[in-house]
Order: structure tokens, then sequence, then C-alpha cells
């Protein structure tokens, strides 16, 4: 027995814009992420500044880190869901579960 | 109340595991739920298998005690997600059927990869069950008064129960009330936190009486320490050199304890601490008593001066008030620290000290992770950002929760939910965290009850919810991990690796004999490793997922040269370096009761050397292995 998946699915002719996508959208994020490692590394008092009212930047930044990701994943949902109705038919929609 | 609300839940979880355990017949049933779980109910359930007792004792109880070091852990474990949406969501779900070996191993069909990547499937959830375990222990000990050992072999059993009944459609469901409850209550804990406010002496909402810790006057006469109330006697000096500490140990009444010794502008001054002191005889003193019920450890913590003013109360505040209250630089907040000596009668003395931290310290890197230290220090620091940030989308129990979904499209829109429910969650660990470091609410000598004991202080029935909540979070989270190693054993090594030819009946039964004993094994370990940072030995999952799973997964979906022995020798790789660097590491060293400083490896996160060492070996015996089956068809077709 080889390793089928644990469903059948179809044909996806969206799969290569979405995986560029996708990388596109990790190297964005991986370099957000390296800047907050990179501040802390090279100037971390940088971090104690108060840049929102009452709130540091370790603080903003830590937040925008999760919010970013969220937004980011969202915008990712959008532009999938749209290129896999533009390319799939309605039977072979990649884009809906169930 | 509290154990009638706890075994409610309990019963719940193994009512719904027997109700969903007749649906499972199959092995597609056992070890994917079928393919047919909705992916908003699996993207919750994905919550409920990441929010795991690293995430709710250990992230909080890491903020309560160090501050915005233990918020780290949040913004890492949460961004590994954009790994697993954006690189690996839908490939793996396109290539693999039960486990992450058939994702990898789709285009191989090679026995060295199903036995590697089974191996490391294995590693990786047994390095993940350990502190889990140790988590339930640690839960059940207070809320319902028994031994750690016992709070273990209680959480096996109900797994092992619930993963032999239903295996993955069981787990699925009980990840999904799990993860949602957690979400709901934690979200409640932190609006009572701000209602409750700001205050320099907390009470518990009145039902313990702030504590006021004594500062003796002191001189110091040509190297003794003489106190200037004469009631008290100096018995004798301790000190701790590698942490600049000298402690003083004080007779008064015929009662002795430990006092920690400062020394400014020729002015001496000692101040009360709490200490535990296990003598020669084996007689355990707390504070200068024999333990009891009632002689235990003060809970502590609270903030000294809020903003400049030493008597002061807030109010209900807003989340953003709280934390710019936290973090303003004239706010000082007693965080408590630990030092252990040998006094001179051979007893062994913990002793817990407070350390006055301005609040822009507390709300910024430092405390834990020297990002101001020497160059080691601080490649530690990266070393772990790194591991949190790759880990995610290689752990085994996370990677099989995409084959529960009927498609591709699913399995992204499920980690879409998941991130929006963990991204929540890890925002109001900050607050959680926060909220017990200023409620006077922790225990100083074990920092991962610290959510739970800040919802005892709103009330017994707050407490015991997130106590049976959090009690689910470790049942969730082994039976996930449970049924990927048992998934590893049963499909990868004996139907797979060994070619044993099992029905699908068979296959059943020998993924619930492999839950049975990686079931006990768990069991086993979570006892002999009671005491250990749950928070950390995630930490170190995480690296060891990283440097043995990723390489292979990125490499296989984005470099076409990647062949079957560059996969195989980069697990290998992967698990081998990130473990010897571990168990040689300094932090293990202190668990093995010898002195850091002569471990031979200088990091406590392997990451850093071992996830490139990784990719690097997949890449050189990819290039060595793919030359030299090129080299043999072409000489086959002369």
């Amino acid at each position: 027995m080889l390793h089928e998946p644990a469903t059948p699915v179809g044909k996806d002719l969206a799969a290569t814009y979405k995986m560029r996508l996708g990388v596109l959208m990790f190297l964005f994020y991986s370099l957000f992420y390296a800047g907050f490692v990179a501040i802390n590394l090279l100037n971390p008092l940088l971090m104690e500044v108060t840049i929102l009212p009452g709130l540091n930047l370790a603080t903003v930044y830590g937040f925008a880190l999760i919010l970013v990701a969220l937004i980011e994943a969202l915008a990712y949902d959008l532009f999938c869901r749209r290129k896999e109705q533009t390319l799939n038919n309605t039977q072979n929609t990649q884009g809906e579960g169930n | 109340m509290t154990i009638i609300i706890f075994l409610f839940f309990v019963l719940l979880v193994i009512g719904l595991s027997l109700y969903l355990g007749k649906k499972a017949k199959t092995s597609s049933g056992y070890y994917a739920a079928g393919g047919k779980i909705h992916w908003g109910v699996n993207g919750i359930a994905f919550a409920g298998d990441y929010l795991s007792a690293a995430s709710f004792l250990g992230i909080c109880g890491m903020i309560a005690t160090v501050g915005y070091d233990g918020f780290l852990y949040s913004i890492g474990y949460l961004a590994g997600w954009i790994v697993a949406l954006f690189v690996v969501a839908e490939p793996l779900k396109r290539l693999g059927k039960y486990t992450f070996t058939d994702a990898i191993d789709s285009k191989y069909n090679s026995r060295g990869i199903k036995l590697a990547a089974a191996i490391s499937t294995l590693v990786v959830s047994v390095c993940y069950l350990i502190p889990q375990m140790v988590g339930a222990g640690v839960l059940v000990e207070p809320l319902l008064g028994i031994p750690h050992g016992w709070g273990v072999v209680m959480v096996g059993a109900i797994v092992i129960t619930i993963v032999a009944t239903a295996g993955m459609t069981s787990t699925t469901y009980v990840q999904f009330l799990k993860g949602g409850l957690l979400i709901l209550f934690s979200t409640v804990l932190v609006v009572a936190v701000c209602v409750r406010g700001l205050t320099t002496q907390p009470d518990q909402g009145g039902n313990v009486p702030y504590y006021e810790y004594t500062t003796l006057a002191a001189v110091n006469e040509s190297g003794q320490i003489k106190v200037s109330d004469a009631g008290w006697q100096v018995v004798e000096l301790q000190d701790i050199e590698s942490a600049k500490l000298t402690f003083a140990k004080l007779a008064k009444d015929g009662k002795e304890t430990w006092w920690l010794v400062s020394e400014k502008d020729g002015a001496v001054e000692l101040h009360e601490t709490q200490s535990v002191v296990t003598t020669r005889d084996g007689q355990r003193l707390i504070n200068g008593a024999p333990a009891s019920q009632d002689n235990q450890l003060r809970q502590v913590s609270n903030i000294e001066k809020l903003r400049g003013a030493s008597d002061a109360s807030t109010g209900s505040v807003s989340p953003i008030e709280l934390l710019a209250a936290v973090s303003d630089k004239d706010t000082q907040i007693n965080l408590w620290k630990e030092a252990a000596l040998t006094d001179k009668d051979g007893g062994k003395v913990t002793i817990y000290y407070q350390k006055v931290t301005p609040g822009n310290q507390v709300m910024r890197p430092g405390l834990k992770f020297k990002v101001q230290g020497t160059p080691l220090e601080r490649a530690d620091f990266l070393s772990l950002m790194l591991a949190l940030f790759l880990g995610t989308a290689a752990l085994p129990h996370i990677l099989i929760r995409y084959y529960t979904v009927p498609n591709p499209a699913s399995a992204r829109k499920s980690t879409i939910v998941a991130i929006a429910a963990i991204g929540f969650f890890y925002i109001l660990t900050l607050f959680m965290g926060l909220g017990a470091m200023i409620n006077g609410v922790l225990n100083p000598a074990d920092s991962n009850m610290a959510a739970p004991l800040l919802a005892r202080s709103f009330g017994n029935i707050l407490f015991a919810v997130i106590s049976a909540i959090a009690f689910a979070t470790v049942l969730g989270t082994v039976s996930g991990l449970i049924v990927a190693a048992s998934g590893a054993v049963a499909h990868d090594l004996l139907d797979r690796f060994l070619n044993l030819r099992m029905d699908d009946h068979q296959k059943v039964r020998a993924g619930k004999i492999s839950a049975f004993v990686i079931g006990g094994l768990a069991i086993v370990l979570g006892i002999l490793y009671k005491g250990m940072n749950v928070t950390f030995l995630v930490g170190l999952a995480f690296a060891v997922a990283a440097s043995a799973n990723l390489p292979s997964i990125v490499m296989l979906l984005f470099w076409k040269k990647t062949t079957a022995k560059g996969i195989t020798a980069s697990i290998i790789m992967g698990i081998v370096s990130s473990l010897v660097l571990i168990l040689l590491s300094p932090d293990l060293f202190k668990l093995y009761g010898l002195d850091p400083a002569t471990a031979p490896i200088p990091l406590s996160n392997p990451g850093i050397v071992s996830i490139p060492l990784s990719f690097c070996t997949l890449v050189v015996v990819s290039l060595l292995t793919g030359e030299k089956a090129k080299a043999l068809k072409l000489a086959a077709q002369q």
C-alpha cells in the first residue's frame, strides 16, 4: 500500500500560484520577525521606548507580530479563494471546505 | 464544589470519547477521523492541540516571574503558524494519509525514510509528552490533594482510555471543546484582572491579608554583621559568589530564619525571605517551622511602587492602562528569585528572596534571556527564537491534524482559524501572567501554577473551572501526541517498514496497543521528571522537531534534487545533533546536579546549530546520492 491521501484530492490548477504566494508572504513575515529579533540583539534598550500612549516598543511589536500573522493569513485565504474560483471549475473547486 | 466541577469535566471528556468511539472502526477513522472534520472545528481543535500545558501553565508562569521574556514564547509559538500556513498546510494535505512519514515518503517509498521519520515522530512526541504529564501532576496536587505521582497516573489512565476507544475523532472533539473553553475562561480571567485593577498591597479580593516583609537595620563590624534590634542573633552568614549574594541565618525566640544581606553606602540592611530547609535528619522546615498544612510558603509577587507611589490603588483599569502602569519606569515590582545553599549543619536550604525590578525592565526582554549579555548568551536567544519559529510546522501531532479535513482548502482554512484563536489566547497570556505577577498569588517554588492560582484569588468556582480546563488541556494534548506516536509505531514501523501487511482491523488494534505502551511510558516519565519547567521542556521539543523534520518537509517541497537518502540522513542528523546538544547543555547539567559551567556545550537552545546542520546534511547527501544515481543510470544505458 502506497502513501495515498486520506481523502481523494482532485487536481488543483491554482496550486502553483498558492505556493508562490505562500513563499512571498512567508518571506515578508520572516523579515518582520527577524526585525524584532534583531532589535533585541542589537539595541535592546530601544524596546523600552514608549511609542504609543503608555505602550513601549516591545509590547507594540509583540502584539503587531500576532496581528500581522492573522491579517496575512486572511489576505492569503482571500487571494487563494479568488484564484481557485478563477482557475478551477465548480465541480473541481478546491476553494470550498465542507 | 471544586471536585464536582473537575469530575464533571473528566466524565464529559470520557463520555464524549466513548460515544465517538463507536464511529471509528476503520484505520482511516482511527488515525485521521475519516478525513471528515469541518475546518472550523479542526481549527479550534488545532488551538486545543497547540495550547498545551506549556502555553497555559508554563507561559503564564514565566511571564509572572520574568515578565516580557515569557511573552517571547507566545510570540514565537504563534509566528510558527505562519510557516505552517504558507509552506506546509496544503502540500502536506495533498501528500499524506495518516502520519508525517506518509507525506515525506510519498515520492520515494523508501524504507530509510519510513524508519527515520517514525523514530523522529516518536522522539518528538515523547519530548513533548514529558512536560504535559509533569503539568498534570502539578495541577492535580493542589486541586484534589493527591500526590504528584498519582496525578500523573490518573491522566495517563484517562488518556489511554480516550485514545484506545476512538483515536483521532474523539481527540479532535475533546480538543475542540477544550480549546473553546480555554479561550472563553481565559478571557473571563483577564476581565476580572482588569476590573480588580492594580494595588501595592494586594489581598486577593480580601481573602488573604497582605503580608508586609520586614527589613532590619544592621551594622558591619569588621565583617561581622550585627542586627540593631538586640532580639535578633546572627547564627551564620553564607555567600553565594556566583550570584553575588549574601544570606544571614538569624535566630529569634528559638526560631531560625534566612535573610538577604544588602549593603549600600556603609548602611547594612537585612531583608526577610522565605526558605525551605531539609535538615540532615530529613525534617522539612518552612520559614523556620516544621512544614504542615498550615505552614506552607506564602504566595508572593506584588507591585512595590505604582508610578512612584508606595501606597496606591487604581480601581478598575482598561487592558491598555494595565500595561501602561506596569511598564512605567517609576513602577517597581517585587519579583521573587531562588537561591540554594547548604547550611553549617548540613541542611539543604532553598531561599526565595525579593528583587525589586523597575517596570520598564519587566516589560522588555532581558530578565531571563540576556540580550545585553555575552555573544554566546545572545546566540542562545537567537537560537530559541529560531526554534520556536520553525518548530510548529514540524510537530507530528500538529501535522497529522491536516489529514482530518476533507481537502487542501479546508487545511488552509482550519490553519487560519487556529491562528486567530491561538493569537487571541497568546495576547491573553500577557495579561494573565502580569495579573499573577501583581496580585500576590504566585507560589515561589512553582511558577507553573500562576494562572490557576490567579483564578483562585477570584473565588473557588473560577479556580475549579480554570483548573478543570487546564487538566483537559493536558488530556487533549497528550491524546493527540499518543495518537501521533501510536501512528508512527503501528502504521509507519509495523505496517510500512516491517511490511507486516496488516488489514484495516489489525492496524487499528496495533495502534491501540501502541497507545497503551506509549501511555505507560508517558506515565513513568511524568513521574521521573517531576519539578522540571514545562515551558523549557516544550521549547526543547520544538528544537528537536525543527531540526529533525522541517528541513525534510521544506526541501521536499521546494528542491527538486532532494533524494530519499538525503531526507533520511537529514532526519537522523537533526535528531542526533539536537539531542546531543540538549543533553550536554548547561541547563541539563544543572538538572543532573552538576556545575552548569562545566557543560561541554555552552548553548541552552540547540536550534541555531542543529537546524542548519540538518539542512546542510540533506543538501550534501542529496547531491552526492543524486549524482551517483545519475551516473549509474548513464552506465546502464551505455
